[in-house]
């Protein structure tokens, strides 16, 4: 057996039972979202991928802004609620004045860049006086930055900042923000720039994926210290899987099959969430990249070698606050009206479970466990209320079991995380207790 | 003078002085508002006796170096089972105290033990892996709320399976039953003795409690776990002890809180009780890691004396905005990360 999986893998140090613990939360999801597809019977494929696609398209950006923190070293960034809260007044203020279409999507992302940054900065601040609690830390700082911002435009506008009387969007009595907002020709600006069907898009992706992975393996001349080849069981899994569904893809496309019936894909979207994961892969092979890696992986270290880390971490907050901001307002586009007092309060536990789904944990984080994770976490927020109506009769049965997925998989692939870590530590000979016998 | 002024608020802790302060300054805004104080007054003790034996629950998971129990929703479910199922076979009265007292008690020790076993697992990261614990309990309870085949017509809905949202505990006769216990109007004040006896009970047995040898056993290994168990103290179950201690006050804190209200609240309404009681034993002088039975009762009445006399005040003076609930958040949230910001040598792995 261990023969075979050495083999299959091409890794000697391959542990089945790590591998199972590193990824169980990925299979329980793989596992429901299988059996909940044979379920609920009464949901049709096309709609199912018609929302899974939707949701992909909101949720993407959000998801990758967490990457940036996780490499720096201060876990999960809860705190991308009060990002999401820069995007928000950047889009009050924009609808306030009341321009639409793309400039007006354009005008968003740039009031927004400085409240995010300057957000971020006050954020990163407070993650260096509470290290080794950042975790919880950003979590009150997603509500204490909901208090403020409820202040803001329930308070600020109208009282402080003189508003005009009768605006649509401000209360009768002059003061303060109403329940929603609706967003007007931003609705869509960005997704509808370009829109191609979906069957033949998943053809054209399906077909790179395929050349791609051929020329991983086989033209590719690997960079000294680079991963040299695939495992056999890697590359076997991407050509058949790219080879099946480009096919597959195809012969939809042909026939008129449910794959016809799926949303549009909004290509400009999709290109600007690929510019980010881009982006975010330059980031890290650059000198502040590696400033980040060294952050996360120790700090004294890191302060020895000359990085200041305050300032990394900082830097690290900031960004992933604005990239918060940012997502927050492609979000908003594609839902077509801002809940003014309750959009944001969910992104932050949303967002960090889907990227948990995705394999990734306290200290790791890629940019495919964000796209994987995302899929799978929104693939069972689709099918969770259909299995609870399909299986007991009740849809609410389901919702409640989607926040019970929710909160269970941030805390149980947290606290894995921890157990394991602390079980290493015994292992390395106690060091910490060590060192603090000798103070003693 | 500047100096003394400075001695003082460092020594009385900088939350409880802004706080204190505000309370002050609202109160005086309510008298020169033409308010009732002594209405005020009145409602601020009944909340007191309502919250104060939730905020004790975070005295045994500090002592013990756990860190404030955000996970107070897992016993606070413990209790509400109880009460549900107390009051499925029509316990009332009295009886439904009782009873569900003693129910609450045996199911949140078990809770309680699972808790600290979770709690010894992820040493360093306590606070983050609690919260959560705490929501993942609501959402699961929320489940059994509506699967559980309850069938006592006063707690379902008119129509459909599962609990209603609220249930009414006047139909059970247990609407404020110990709330209006040797209650005594003085100068106008309604004075609250009977639940300001039952917490004064609870703060006094676990006083004890702390005096006893496990009591010390837990103080020690809080305060200096390396020390602890040099000398010998098994640490993770004083630990486990304390967490048992801390979710069974808080099991039998929401039978007293939801007496007092008037209702039981299922589904999402434990979501966030963890805030306001965790802020409340900041409030009162306490740290992530110190804690006395003083903090705890400072706390609540600061704490819960602003959140009950900035109401009627900010209502007043703005009419139709909720100033007072931003106020509760801002404050709350503010007081918790003041706290995490003096937490020292948290784990960094």
């Amino acid at each position: 057996m261990k023969g075979i999986i050495t083999k299959l893998t091409g890794d000697s140090s391959f542990d089945l039972k790590n591998w199972l613990l590193d990824n169980i939360v990925t299979i329980i999801f793989w596992v429901f979202i299988i059996v909940g597809l044979f379920l609920a019977r009464d949901v049709s494929i096309d709609w199912f991928f018609t929302e899974l696609c939707n949701r992909f398209y909101r949720n993407a950006f959000l998801i990758l802004s967490l990457i940036i923190p996780v490499v720096a070293g201060l876990g999960l960034n809860f705190g991308i609620v009060v990002g999401a809260i820069a995007g928000q007044l950047a889009v009050i203020a924009v609808r306030y004045w009341d321009m639409g279409g793309l400039s007006g999507f354009l005008m968003c992302i740039l009031i927004a860049l400085p409240i995010a940054v300057i957000i971020g900065l006050l954020t990163g601040i407070l993650y260096n006086k509470t290290k080794g609690q950042e975790m919880i830390t950003s979590l009150i700082v997603g509500y204490f930055g909901n208090g403020v911002y409820q202040f803001i435009v329930l308070f600020v506008i109208g009282v402080i900042i003189p508003v005009q009387m009768g605006h649509p969007m401000i209360l009768y009595d002059g003061i303060g923000i109403r329940m929603s907002v609706d967003m007007g020709t931003i609705t869509y600006s960005l997704d509808n720039l370009l829109q191609v069907p979906f069957a033949p898009f998943v053809a054209v992706m399906a077909f790179l994926v395929l050349a791609y992975t051929l020329w991983y393996q086989f033209l590719r001349k690997a960079k000294p210290g680079t991963k040299e080849k695939m495992s056999p069981i890697q590359f076997v899994l991407f050509i058949v899987l790219s080879l099946a569904v480009g096919i597959f893809a195809v012969a939809q496309a042909v026939t008129g099959g449910w794959m016809t019936k799926v949303r549009e894909v909004p290509v400009v979207l999709m290109l600007v969430i690929a510019a980010l994961a881009l982006f975010i892969t330059w980031l890290m092979n650059t000198k502040l990249g590696q400033d980040f890696r060294s952050c996360g992986q120790d700090q004294t270290i890191a302060e020895t070698n000359g990085i200041n880390v305050n300032r990394t971490r900082v830097i690290a907050t900031i960004m992933s606050t604005v990239l918060a901001a940012w997502g927050m307002i492609i979000y908003l586009q594609n839902m077509g009206t801002l809940n003014t007092y309750t959009a944001h309060n969910n992104i932050g536990y949303f967002s960090v479970a889907a990227i948990l789904v995705g394999g990734a944990s306290v200290s790791k984080a890629t940019i495919s466990q964000a796209i994987t994770g995302c899929l799978l976490f929104h693939a069972m927020f689709i099918l969770s209320p259909e299995i609870g109506q399909a299986v007991f009769g009740q849809a609410a049965l389901g919702e409640y079991f989607r926040t019970f997925m929710v909160y269970g998989v941030i805390g149980l692939s947290l606290g894995l995380y921890v157990w394991r870590a602390n079980k290493r530590t015994k292992l390395e000979l106690k060091p910490r207790e060590a060192d603090g016998t000798l103070k003693a | 003078m500047v100096e003394s002024v400075k001695k003082f608020i460092n020594k009385i802790g900088i939350p409880t002085f802004a706080v204190g302060a505000l309370l002050v300054a609202i109160l005086i805004a309510a008298a020169a508002l033409g308010q009732s104080i002594p209405t005020l007054l009145t409602d601020i003790l009944k909340r007191v006796g309502m919250n104060g034996v939730l905020v004790l629950a975070m005295l045994p998971a500090i002592k013990s170096g756990t860190g404030p129990n955000f996970a107070l929703p897992v016993g606070i479910e413990g209790g509400l089972m109880a009460m549900i199922v107390c009051m499925q076979f029509d316990f009332s009265g009295w009886a439904l105290m009782a009873a569900s007292a003693v129910l609450a008690i045996v199911f949140c020790s078990i809770l309680g033990f699972l808790y600290g076993k979770l709690m010894n697992a992820v040493k360093g990261a306590e606070m983050t892996i609690a919260t959560y614990s705490g929501f993942a309990i609501v959402a699961f309870f929320n489940i059994l709320w509506l699967a559980i085949p309850f069938s006592n017509r006063k707690m379902g809905w008119m129509l459909g399976s599962g609990l209603r949202e609220t249930i009414q505990l006047k139909n059970y006769q247990a609407s404020r039953i110990i709330s209006d216990l040797l209650a005594v109007d003085i100068a106008g004040v309604t004075i609250p003795v009977g639940v300001i006896l039952v917490l004064l009970v609870f703060c006094g047995v676990v006083n004890l409690f702390f005096r006893t040898k496990t009591g010390y056993a837990i103080y020690a290994g809080g305060g200096n776990p390396r020390f602890a168990e040099a000398s010998g103290l098994n640490i993770d179950r004083n630990r486990v002890i304390a967490n048992i201690l801390s979710t069974v006050l808080a099991g039998l804190g929401i039978i007293l809180y939801a007496q007092g209200y008037g209702y039981v609240q299922l589904y999402n309404g434990p979501l966030n009780m963890a805030f306001p009681a965790v802020a409340a034993v900041l409030v009162g002088g306490a740290t992530a890691s110190k804690v006395s039975i003083a903090n705890v009762l400072i706390g609540t009445c600061l704490f819960q004396g602003l959140m009950t006399a900035a109401m009627p005040v900010a209502n007043q003076i703005f009419t139709g905005t909720d100033l007072s609930d931003i106020m509760r958040i801002i404050v709350q949230n503010g007081v918790i990360l003041y706290a995490l910001t003096k937490v020292k040598n948290g784990g960094d792995r």
